[in-house]
């Protein structure tokens, strides 16, 4: 019996088979694999999706970090604790902490079980969605809810249609709607942006901090210093202000797109096109009377930044086409805006115009392409 | 009267090994295999049996469907074994060489018309050498192309170079473009860069074309789809520059001498330079091997076929590459901030910041293959007017119409052979476009 060969634990026949993707994941983690070409070009690049995923992690951790620090100045200052940086800093990070635990356990979790199931490798592509999550959420939201939002969204958003690079829309970004759209008052009004918990300060006592975009949509525009509310243009800027963790400081943002614009990774004309749908919207807003506010306050308010850098470029769910992705971004920023300026109830306009874009990138890579056959069959004519 | 054409989109792979310009030997080799494999679209009907003696330039194999068309001996001697595959499948013709290279008189005539080309191709076994696009499979002897296009050089990796391999070759070169520009037009195609120093600027009966860029700009179809782009119904031929010589030789002398230097090439070569010999010489007797830790590829890197240490030369083959088995294992490979034995054309790592670094580059596929995910990477290596991820796109979905539309018809997979390489979901480019080409034959026949 000695000569009969045995299946590996891990390996078909073996008793822990089911868990074969798993394993695998964790060991190409640690180490490259030894698979060397098998057919078209013998040698490759050193390139594979890993490296690409943790580029967009990398980008992502300056806003996460100053998400983290303004996390806690934004408990101090709105309650008067006058807490030092490091209390502020650690007391976000510790907040923020469970939101990243349950985002990668529970999308991990389901992204692991759909890789054994589909018996492929594990796609690393939740890595970048499960940092993009808690970055896109009011800190103070209930564990359970977003549990419930990733598990709904990775698994109808991105499982169903195949994984990592086949889906449609951008996952995150549906967990997030999913929680907006289904818990309403976990999500907006102006008493969930700045966190209590764990600070020691009860429910009745709230107070309530609404975001600068709120206050605008209301009116409270001072023309004259250029201050929305309580917040100046530079803490608009600087991101010294209550909202979604990861959304509000330009310059980590800036940061994060300038590393993903260098490496290639992100196309920076879907962000310069974004920006400059918003800036004409914007503009437009502004002189028809929709609203006081100047265009480029529109940029540093709210989703908007974020949004364009990090969740419209997207290249599974963007456009495809570079002509493409000139149209697909000017749209994103354009629909941002007149959702924030021209509609009663709802005022960050950022989420539903990049879903709707990502509905629509599709159809805009097919009028493209079908305008670079017709050129193309017309100069083989006169050729 | 020249052309321009510059390229700025591709990517010239960083390599080590590039042959050192001097010969290393002249092998005058015991056994040759003449492989019918070789030949795209030809299927073989044996014309000689074992221990039959015969002359190079003898017939060794004629085309079922079209019977003129021959595959000659590139020696003399005797047939010294047919060798047959699964479902007799003929492989390869091995024949004893005499050592006397006895060859057939084909007379020494240039071709007046486009008729005695053909014959002369035919009769001598190198209308093989004739490769139809689209599709890449041999020429038809009943069509007349509207053009012929050659590539005086590659830019492909290590590519041997032809101002060594064949820059005395001056008049084999003419007399052979002469013969062909018979038939229809010939494109020339000469790398810019050294434009006023190559013989090939003199050559007369073809038009010069001067090309500039980063590979694949060497590559044939990449020039023909800017210069004479291959509308529906349309056809071109390309021969490469070795086998011009040959035909030219044939114009000039009347004998068959397939005899080129190879380039041996590769970080896994102990020693590269050049190899004077036939094609189906044994790789045993043109290097050194080293069993299964290095892969023997005839062609380059990029698009050739793995010989193995017990292969034999292909036809159209002047170059070898020996690359290292990429068994290693990478501790935290793509976690790395620097990574400097490897080399990425992606920002992502450093490479960029040694531009003129030559890699020490194995078979390793550097990942796991993923869904398509980064696709603006393909638009920046193919310097064509396509979109290659649609094009990629429809010949997995098998969609005729489609594939028409996007390309098919002006594309083989070496010029998309660099989609393999920079695809960080490492799926295989180049197997996808061949088969979209396997199913447009099928269906277009």
């Amino acid at each position: 019996m000695a000569d009969e060969k045995k299946p590996g634990l891990f390996e078909k026949g073996g008793k822990l088979y089911w868990l074969h993707s798993s394993i695998d994941a964790f060991d190409t983690f640690l180490r490259v694999p030894g698979t060397v070409t098998a057919k078209g070009a013998h040698v490759r690049d050193g390139i594979d999706l890993k490296r690409v995923m943790i580029m967009v992690v990398i980008a992502l951790v300056p806003a996460a970090l100053f998400g983290m620090y303004n996390v806690g100045l934004q408990t101090s200052t709105l309650y008067g604790l006058n807490w030092s940086f490091w209390h502020m800093f650690f007391y976000g990070l510790l907040r923020m902490l469970p939101l990243f635990v349950v985002s990668y356990a529970v999308g991990l979790g389901i992204e692991f079980a759909s890789a054994q199931i589909r018996e492929e490798e594990v796609n690393e592509g939740y890595l970048v969605t499960g940092f993009l999550i808690p970055l896109i959420v009011p800190v103070d939201v209930p564990l359970w809810m977003l549990a419930v939002a990733v598990a709904l969204s990775v698994v109808f958003v991105k499982e169903v249609f195949g994984g990592t690079g086949m889906n449609i829309w951008n996952p995150a970004l549906v967990a997030r709607a999913i929680l907006f759209f289904s818990y309403p008052s976990s999500m907006s009004g102006s008493s969930v942006w700045v966190s209590k918990t764990w600070a020691g300060i009860p429910e009745v006592d709230a107070i309530s901090a609404a975001t600068p975009l709120a206050i605008a949509h209301d009116g409270a525009f001072d023309a004259a210093t250029g201050a929305v509310g309580p917040y100046s243009f530079m803490d608009m800027f600087w991101g010294f202000i209550p909202g979604s963790t990861g959304e509000t400081c330009v310059i980590a943002i800036l940061l994060g797109g300038f590393l993903l614009v260098w490496t290639g990774v992100a196309s920076w004309k879907i962000m310069v096109s974004s920006i400059a749908g918003g800036l004409l919207v914007g503009w437009l807003g502004q002189l028809a009377g929709a609203t006081a506010l100047p265009c480029y306050y529109q940029i540093v308010m709210g989703g908007f930044l974020f949004g364009s850098v990090f969740m419209a470029t997207d290249p599974v769910t963007a456009a495809q086409t570079e002509t493409g992705k000139w149209i697909y971004g000017f749209l994103i920023g354009a629909l941002a805006v007149v959702v924030r300026l021209w509609n009663p109830g709802y005022m960050e306009g950022m989420m539903l115009a990049i879903l709707l874009m990502n509905t629509f990138a599709p159809l805009i890579d097919h009028c493209v392409v079908s305008a670079h056959v017709s050129r193309r069959a017309k100069k083989a004519l006169n050729a | 009267m020249s052309n321009n054409l510059d390229l700025k989109k591709g990517l010239n792979i960083p390599m080590q090994g590039v042959a050192a310009p001097e010969v290393i030997k002249t092998v005058v080799p015991d056994i040759v295999a003449v492989k019918p494999t070789d030949f795209t679209g030809f299927s073989p009907r044996l014309l000689v049996k074992e221990g039959d003696a015969v002359l190079a330039g003898s017939p060794l194999m004629a085309d079922k469907q079209r019977p003129e068309i021959l595959v000659t001996s590139p020696v003399s001697g005797t047939v010294a074994q047919i060798v047959r595959g699964e479902k007799r499948k003929l492989l390869a013709v091995l024949v004893q060489a005499d050592g006397k290279q006895a060859c057939a008189d084909f007379g020494a005539k240039a071709p007046a018309t486009a008729d005695e080309t053909r014959e002369l191709l035919l009769r001598s076994g190198l209308w093989g050498a004739l490769i139809q696009r689209p599709y890449g499979i041999m020429a038809d002897p009943q069509v007349t192309p509207k053009a012929i296009f050659i590539s005086s050089f590659s830019t492909a990796p290590l590519a041997a170079d032809t101002e060594f391999t064949l820059g005395k070759s001056f008049a084999d070169i003419q007399a052979g473009v002469s013969a062909l520009s018979k038939i229809a037009p010939v494109h020339l195609s000469i790398r810019k860069e050294i434009s006023a120093s190559t013989p090939f600027h003199k050559v007369e009966d073809a038009l010069i074309h001067e090309v500039s860029g980063p590979h694949p700009a060497g590559n044939v179809g990449v020039q023909i789809s800017h210069i004479a782009p291959i509308r529906k119904g349309e056809t071109v031929w390309t021969v490469s520059p070795v086998l011009v010589a040959a035909i030219g030789h044939v114009v000039n002398t009347g004998k068959l001498d397939l005899t080129r230097k190879v380039a041996i090439t590769g970080p896994g070569a102990n020693r590269t330079g050049y190899v004077v010999c036939l094609p189906g010489t044994p790789v045993k007797e043109m290097t050194a091997t080293f069993g299964d830790a290095v892969r023997i590829i005839g062609g380059d890197a990029l698009t050739g076929e793995t010989l193995g240490e017990n292969g034999y030369l292909g036809f159209f083959q002047d170059q070898l590459t020996l690359l290292r088995e990429g068994y290693e294992r990478e501790w935290l490979g793509w976690a790395k901030p620097f990574r400097p034995q490897v080399h990425s054309s992606s920002w992502c790592y450093f490479s960029w910041l040694t531009p003129g670094k030559k890699y020490d580059m194995d078979t390793n596929l550097h990942g796991g293959p993923r869904a398509f995910v980064e696709t603006k990477c393909f638009e920046d290596v193919t310097p064509m007017d396509i979109f290659p991820i649609y094009l990629i796109k429809a010949c997995l979905a098998g969609d005729i119409e489609k594939m028409e539309k996007f390309g098919i018809y002006e594309v083989l997979p070496e010029d998309l052979a660099l989609c393999d390489y920079v695809d960080p979901s490492k799926n295989e480019i180049q197997a996808m476009i061949q088969k979209g080409i396997d199913l447009m034959i099928k269906e277009m026949a």
